[in-house]
């Protein structure tokens, strides 16, 4: 396999925190090559044609998919140079082995920053292999991307703000979403989200699960149930409803593959959506010039994932020689602890603050 | 219509859910076992989509916590790839 090494440092995946871990890196100096896999980066801010809410500071009323662009856009201002349709297979130590179309090479930087997001959890049950039954993110990238309907008469299983959201995109994009369906007695996502479904109209089931997806060559119909306490399906409350399109939308788990072949540690945290690598508040992981930022650190959310881009960016930046003011740290700390505040954002803030305790004690002990 | 048993847990290799079962009745009762004893997790996704489901099983099966459930090693490739694209050597850049 062919070589290259880079005096500078390597971001894996272009979505908001790669994105802006590469912008930030690149405005202290670094030289950076930014690796994504998909046709053009951007992530899953390509998606969202919804406009984001919060502070000013944080792009509230911008659209998605405009936030990329720019990002994109500055990235390329920067320097930063861009290796798109590039697929990195495996990391040790600070080398990338990747596959650019049919060419595998390695590529060894001074700095990683794993920026690989997270994958949509899948859910079991007779029939969930029919066509027709598909991540909820995968729905969304047929109708706000390939402008596809995936199907006419969909049911969307998960009421956070993944649903929440695809299911009104669906909407506008023509479906009809016969309901939502929720495990939890209440919708976990923001209510600004579940509004518009409501005034839509949409049926939202809270304490019901999905039983079975029947259908001959593809999805025709699905049972639903209520359940009790113990998430125990209610005999005689089943409801069977046609359709042809079963979203899932129950979470996501981050995306670590490469941050565990490194050999970087983990602990388990439910709230952050299960393994996350080890990591201080500047977001380095136990592996020394390995950083993580975004999804792949513990799924929340764009906002958050811009930031600790920045973070990251700033801290690689600094590890590789680059002059990074102290007063920059700070700052994006800061906007990031803003962000987490609230019913939601609380108990991210605690778990956070443990991993980072953690990642401590690794330090000291080795 | 298809039982609980039936339904395919790792789409890549095709392994049931009665299948996993079986496997830590016998004693497979870590990803690890269970991915050695029926395959499920070796595929072109490397388990990206069955990880979590087995951990549930397991978890529901043995009475552990999912939390203590440690998952299987991660080995390269993450993505599936060619013998031929690894054999190529015309690339000499540096910078």
């Amino acid at each position: 396999m062919a070589q290259r090494s880079l005096k500078g440092i390597a971001v894996v995946g272009g979505g908001p925190a790669g994105l802006m871990a590469a912008l930030t890196a690149a405005r202290h100096g670094a030289a950076v090559v930014l690796v994504d896999e998909n046709a053009e980066p951007g992530g899953q801010l390509r998606k969202q044609i919804h406009k984001f809410f919060g502070s000013k500071a944080h792009r509230a009323g911008v659209r998605g998919y405009r936030i990329a662009q720019e990002l994109i856009s500055d990235c390329t201002a920067a320097g930063v140079e861009l290796l798109g349709q590039s697929v990195v297979f495996s990391l040790r130590e600070c080398t990338l082995d990747l596959l650019q179309k049919d060419d595998a090479f390695n590529l060894k930087a001074d700095a990683i920053i794993l920026a690989t997001g997270a994958s949509e959890n899948a859910l079991a049950f007779p029939g969930c292999t029919l066509p027709g039954v598909m991540g909820a993110g995968a729905a969304q990238t047929f109708v706000n991307l390939h402008r596809v309907l995936p199907g006419r008469r969909v049911l969307m299983v998960g009421g956070g703000n993944v649903g929440l959201i695809v299911a009104y995109q669906l909407l506008q994009a023509g479906a009809e979403v016969v309901g939502v369906v929720e495990a939890l007695p209440y919708l976990s996502g923001y209510q600004v989200h579940a509004a518009k479904i409501k005034r839509a109209g949409v049926p939202i089931w809270t304490s019901h699960t999905v039983l079975e997806a029947r259908g001959d060559q593809e999805v025709q119909e699905v049972t639903i149930a209520a359940i009790d306490d113990h998430f125990h399906p209610l005999p005689g409350s089943e409801r069977t409803l046609a359709v042809d399109t079963v979203c899932l939308a129950v979470g996501l788990t981050p995306l670590a593959e490469l941050a565990w072949q490194a050999g970087c540690r983990f602990c388990y945290q439910g709230a952050l959506g299960g393994y996350v690598p080890l990591h201080s508040d500047n977001m380095e992981t136990t592996l020394p010039h390995v950083y993580v930022a975004g999804d792949i650190a513990g799924v929340e959310e764009a906002s958050t994932a811009l930031e600790e881009g920045a973070i990251a960016g700033l801290a690689a930046a600094a590890a590789i020689g680059c002059p990074v003011p102290i007063a920059e740290f700070d700052a994006a700390q800061e906007r990031l602890v803003s962000l987490r505040k609230g019913p939601f954002g609380d108990i991210r803030q605690l778990v956070k603050s443990e991993i980072v305790k953690r990642w401590a004690d690794c330090r000291v002990v080795e | 219509m298809t039982t609980d048993d039936d339904i395919i847990i790792c789409r890549c290799e095709e392994v049931t859910k009665g299948e996993i079962l079986r496997a830590i009745k016998a004693g497979a009762t870590t990803p690890q076992a269970v991915k050695r004893f029926t395959r499920a997790g070796m595929g072109l996704c490397q388990g990206r989509t069955c990880r979590r489901l087995i951990a549930q099983i397991i978890a529901q099966e043995t009475g552990q916590s999912i939390a203590d459930i440690v998952p299987s090693t991660y080995r390269p490739p993450t993505r599936p790839l060619t013998v031929a694209s690894l054999r190529r050597d015309n690339r000499e850049v540096d910078r």
